[in-house]
């Protein structure tokens, strides 16, 4: 049997056409964007590691989150501060690292930072070079996903897939690893439709939009977007909760991957050729 | 079966394509001048969009109770060249401030002549480049009226602020262009918040340019000069921080 046929009349262990071409490209060219942005943007961050709620906010105000050094009962320890609770960091948050078997007082620790040495310049420009990219490829990725049905046909939940009974059975499913088997494996459930969804219809552009509120020419030019954040620290504040909530769908993405078959699934996004699983034996 | 083969050989390429070309940038920017080429593209698609959007479009200004009840001082705050420290011991009554360059009649501003000229308070936010914001009240005299006395030549492309403050051997200096020296909001501000402009925050005299971050707020301002161009001053970068670090010259985002 040839692919034509096998993806009109798809059967278990046979290969399906599964991503798009387009959906392919900007699967792999944002993922790297994302590293550059999430690495780029943690080295900005250290420059001030605390974060404010509201319009204004500097080292006299009081940070709702704030990583740091302080001098403790056995000498120097890196603190992670969440309102009033404080963790002990050392080695990696606060303290950690340095050039030539130094210890550096730092936010995040190189490992983490792009560049890995203390440059809020070369990091700015790794930032606000890579926004460009994934400004202009999250638009175009948009309108083309909605104008060739990639949203309609393979993101938003059908009606039935919206009641709570059957995203309460998917999340059951999910947490003891069943993953769907078979036919149903060829079409997002509806866990990844509205994951899929929620980060590159929201999160994603809510990423972009608070990164832009992050600059006095924009916030001139359109006044309104830094006030829907609820004014300039709180929109720094968002930026960094909407990114570590990228760091966690990529770590729950890698793990899925993992689970469901990481040669099968890599595959897939690759060449867009994916091998349907077998059913599982009850 | 030929097809397909060809088909799949195809989109592989083309899925491998994109990411190889990120790593190959990535890997790039090790490389001097195609890195910097890289890294530099942000900076200049930025400030090409700004000469088409917005050139004219006002900062947020705030109102008297929103003004920060600490206003965080940076950078520096106590200048020890010897004209401004005997500026200084006068009340700044010797203070002068020097405008020339690609002007078509250079001349001098003492601090009563420049407070004899209309002036504008604004309320607005000071967004440094670290992250952190202060709300403050700032009168001064607008740029573009001072500008307007001395008159510019008409190569003149660039203002070019020198101050009185020194960061180990170099002089602090910043520029702008002329599309930010004619905002009405780009001041040089010699009162804060009601009162004369403390010394850590500048004294007697500083720019205010209220699209950029914080280090183009130049602090401590001896002297203004017109220019047709930033490669004559420093290491040609357009200031201090752009010369030391390689902050962008554009520092409107």
């Amino acid at each position: 049997m040839s692919r034509t046929e096998a993806s009109l009349r798809p059967q278990k262990g046979t290969l399906v056409k599964r991503h798009k071409l387009s959906t392919r490209l900007w699967h792999w060219a944002s993922a790297a964007i994302i590293v550059v942005m999430l690495m780029s943007g943690l080295m900005i961050f250290n420059a001030h590691p605390r974060l404010y709620w509201g319009i204004d906010g500097a080292n006299t105000d009081p940070a709702w989150l704030e990583i740091g050094a302080s001098i403790g009962a056995t000498g120097e320890k890196g603190y992670f501060r969440l309102g009033q609770t404080e963790l002990t960091t050392t080695g990696v948050l606060g303290l950690s690292a340095g050039p030539r078997d130094s210890i550096a007082k730092r936010a995040f620790p190189q490992w983490a930072t792009l560049p890995g040495e203390e440059d809020l310049a070369k990091a700015r420009r790794w930032h606000l070079s890579f926004a460009w990219l994934l400004a202009t490829g999250t638009l175009l990725f948009g309108i083309w996903s909605i104008a060739n049905g990639h949203v309609r046909r393979d993101l938003l939940p059908h009606k039935s897939e919206l009641r709570p009974g059957h995203i309460c059975g998917q999340i059951k499913q999910h947490a003891s690893f069943h993953l769907p088997q078979g036919l149903e494996a060829r079409s997002y459930n509806t866990l990844q439709k509205l994951v899929y969804l929620g980060v590159s219809g929201l999160l994603i552009p809510a990423l972009i939009l608070s990164g832009l509120t992050m600059s006095p020419w924009i916030n001139a030019v359109v006044p309104w977007l830094v006030d829907v954040f609820g004014g300039r620290q709180s929109a720094r504040s968002i930026h960094f909760i909407a990114a570590f909530l990228i760091v966690l769908f990529v770590i729950v993405h890698l793990v899925m991957v993992v689970v469901a078959g990481p040669v099968n699934e890599i595959r897939s996004m690759i060449t867009g050729w994916f091998r349907l699983p077998e059913e599982r034996r009850k | 079966m030929k097809k397909p083969v060809t088909r799949r050989k195809l989109l592989l390429g083309l899925g491998l394509a994109t990411p190889a070309l990120i790593l190959g940038g990535i890997g790039l920017a090790g490389k001097k001048g195609a890195g910097d080429a890289l890294l530099g593209s942000g900076e200049w698609l930025s400030l090409q969009a700004r000469q088409r959007v917005g050139r004219k479009a006002l900062a947020r200004e705030y109102r008297r109770e929103d003004i920060s009840a600490v206003f965080r001082p940076n950078g520096s705050t106590q200048p020890k060249t010897p004209q401004w420290v005997e500026d200084a011991g006068t009340g700044f009554e010797t203070w002068q401030l020097q405008v020339g360059g690609k002007v078509k009649i250079p001349r001098a501003f003492s601090l009563a002549e420049l407070r004899a000229l209309p002036a504008r308070t604004q309320i607005t936010r000071h967004d440094c480049v670290e992250g952190w914001s202060c709300i403050g009240q700032w009168t001064g005299v607008p740029l573009a009226t001072v500008l307007g006395t001395v008159g510019l030549q008409s190569d003149a492309r660039y203002i070019v602020f020198h101050c009185a403050d020194k960061f180990g051997a170099w002089m602090y200096y910043e520029s702008i262009d002329l599309i930010d020296a004619f905002h009405p909001q780009t001041i040089l501000a010699y009162e804060m918040n009601g009162a004369a402009l403390p010394v850590r925050h500048g004294a007697p005299c500083r720019l205010r340019v209220e699209r950029q971050l914080g280090y183009k707020h130049a602090k401590f301002v001896m002297q203004i000069e017109a220019a047709s161009s930033l490669s004559q001053f420093g290491d040609g970068k357009g200031g201090f921080w752009e010369d030391l670090s390689d902050y962008a010259w554009y520092a409107g985002i």
